[in-house]
């Protein structure tokens, strides 16, 4: 074990992985791998380059396999990592459950959940924010923050938690009550902000100005982001090294959905899989998709909207990658679809009695919109359909509350068979 | 009252250092052109064909000015501009 304890922190060496620099997507200006978002010449968001033949010479599917059971078993394609993969909370190979009862009720033929609420936090923000936390404590930061719709905050609180840092979150002061107490039970300074979340953004970009801290989703942005890679790596070896042929997948500010598609491409250039990247189906609340609505009238700019859904973890009225999630749907043939919260809890209720798996409202919006593409008749029969549930029921109570109503009874087997006399 | 224009990070390597800049109310594309007329280059990093860039977000007094009259958007006495980054959170 190379991992030890260092005045109350934990610390790790860095595994050397195929980085090289960061590049700005537009202009193309290359940074050193920093704390750094923002070009100074474009203003355009910054991304990690890779030495891509480095990664290919290292990479091969029996690599993977003899690799740690958590995301860094996939850490030749990511920016930083670990040396000892024990290190903090371990993150990802979540389950990809087959869902034929799912499948049966929407007439599709092939559909399969991939559940990641069963991450440490149970969402799939483990997984950005193991990457982010990596570089934080390889740049030698002492205190991680974040914007969080809830479900970021979670996760940065327990893995500054985990690794020994000071963390600050701000979150929206309406978020749902589990997802506060989920947050501050780690110990975290919680600042419940009075605002939405494209304010709480705002602050805290104004914040990363002002402190040496590295706020995940701020500065260390282009690093976070890249964890969502493993969302794609995942299920590709969980298949048994094939893709699917379409991805349902939930859209707030577009990293996720646009990484997805970058994971994807990863494994084909490498020759890690040889079929073609699936289509890629964005999935966005009516209240709150201002991507879905760039994209049904054919836009290349995201106009911003004032959130106003259920789908609190999605509501994000001024998506960072809108415009590059209007690529990725371009690029894969697919689309981007928004429904009506009354749908999202249809779907959550769907998901539920079909599959064993509670989502939260983003799962629910996914479900939804799976639903709305088989009605539309847009998912052939042959397809096998991958939909990324990405987090967990117990954090939105308050959405399906009202639907569910338990059957009082008195301990007698009387009241029982009284009760099912009426039911049946 | 001045208006107070909040500079990014970014963009003080273009002013100096300034973190903020205090101007004459007008519209946002007049205080950009007021900030570029004493820090000469400010305008090309904000703006792009006579709009504002892709990627920039500017807020008058915490409002998204994609809100309002985008650029032609109008800055009162005492009134804040935020000009800030749009790639981030999520």
């Amino acid at each position: 074990m190379t991992v030890r304890l260092d005045g109350g922190q934990v610390v790790a060496d860095a595994y050397p992985t195929a980085a090289t620099n960061l590049r700005c997507r537009e202009s193309g200006t290359e940074y050193e791998l920093e704390a750094r978002y923002v070009c100074d010449v474009s203003f355009g968001p910054l991304e990690v380059a890779y030495d891509t033949d480095e990664i290919a010479a290292r990479v091969s599917r029996e690599r993977i396999a003899e690799g740690p059971q958590n995301i860094w078993r996939y850490r030749d394609f990511l920016p930083c990592a670990p040396e000892d993969p024990t290190v903090g909370l371990p993150t990802g190979l979540t389950p990809l459950v087959y869902a034929p009862r799912l499948a049966y009720e929407l007439g599709l033929g092939e559909v399969w959940v991939k559940n990641d609420t069963a991450n440490p936090t149970h969402s799939f923000k483990d997984r950005v924010v193991s990457v982010a936390i990596q570089k934080a404590k390889e740049l030698g930061f002492e205190t991680v923050a974040c914007a969080s719709t809830g479900n970021l905050a979670n996760s940065v609180a327990a893995h500054a938690a985990a690794r020994g840092l000071e963390s600050y979150v701000f979150v929206p002061a309406d978020l749902e009550p589990q997802k506060i107490i989920a947050t501050g039970v780690y110990g975290t300074n919680l600042m419940a902000v009075d605002g939405n979340y494209d304010d709480v953004n705002r602050l805290c970009m104004q914040i990363a100005d002002e402190r040496d801290w590295a706020f995940v989703n701020v500065n260390l942005r282009p690093y976070y982001s890249e964890g969502s890679k493993t969302l794609a790596y995942e299920v590709a070896e969980q298949l048994g090294w094939e893709l699917p042929d379409r991805c349902v997948v939930p859209i707030a500010s577009g990293s996720l959905y646009t990484k997805l598609h970058r994971g994807f491409r990863d494994l084909i250039e490498t020759g890690l899989v040889e079929t073609e990247v699936p289509t890629l189906d964005g999935a966005q609340a009516e209240g709150c998709g201002p991507v879905a609505e760039a994209f049904a009238h054919g836009r290349d700019f995201v106009a911003p909207v004032r959130p106003q859904t259920i789908a609190k973890s999605l509501a994000i009225g001024n998506p960072a990658d809108g415009a590059y999630a209007l690529d990725t749907a371009s690029a894969t043939g697919g689309s981007i679809t928004a429904v009506t919260d009354e749908e999202i809890v249809r779907g959550i209720e769907l998901l539920a009695r079909t599959t064993g798996i509670f989502t939260e409202t983003a799962g629910g919006v996914t479900t939804a919109v799976l639903t709305k593409l088989a009605e539309r008749g847009e998912i052939d029969a042959s397809e096998r359909v991958v939909i990324y549930i990405t987090g967990d029921g117990l954090k939105t109570l308050d959405a399906v509350a009202d639907q569910v109503r338990p059957n009082a009874i008195d301990p007698t087997l009387e009241s029982f068979e009284s009760f099912a006399a009426t039911a049946v | 009252m001045p208006v107070i224009v909040k500079i990014p990070s970014p963009l003080r390597t273009v002013t100096a250092g300034e973190a903020q800049v205090e101007c004459a109310p007008g519209t946002v594309r007049e205080l950009i052109s007021e900030v570029d007329g004493r820090y000469g280059g400010f305008a090309e990093r904000v703006m792009d064909d006579g709009q504002l860039r892709r990627f920039v977000n500017v807020f008058v007094a915490g409002e998204d000015v994609r809100f309002g009259d985008g650029i032609e958007t109008a800055v009162s006495d005492g009134q804040e501009v935020q000009i800030l980054p749009a790639v981030a959170g999520g």
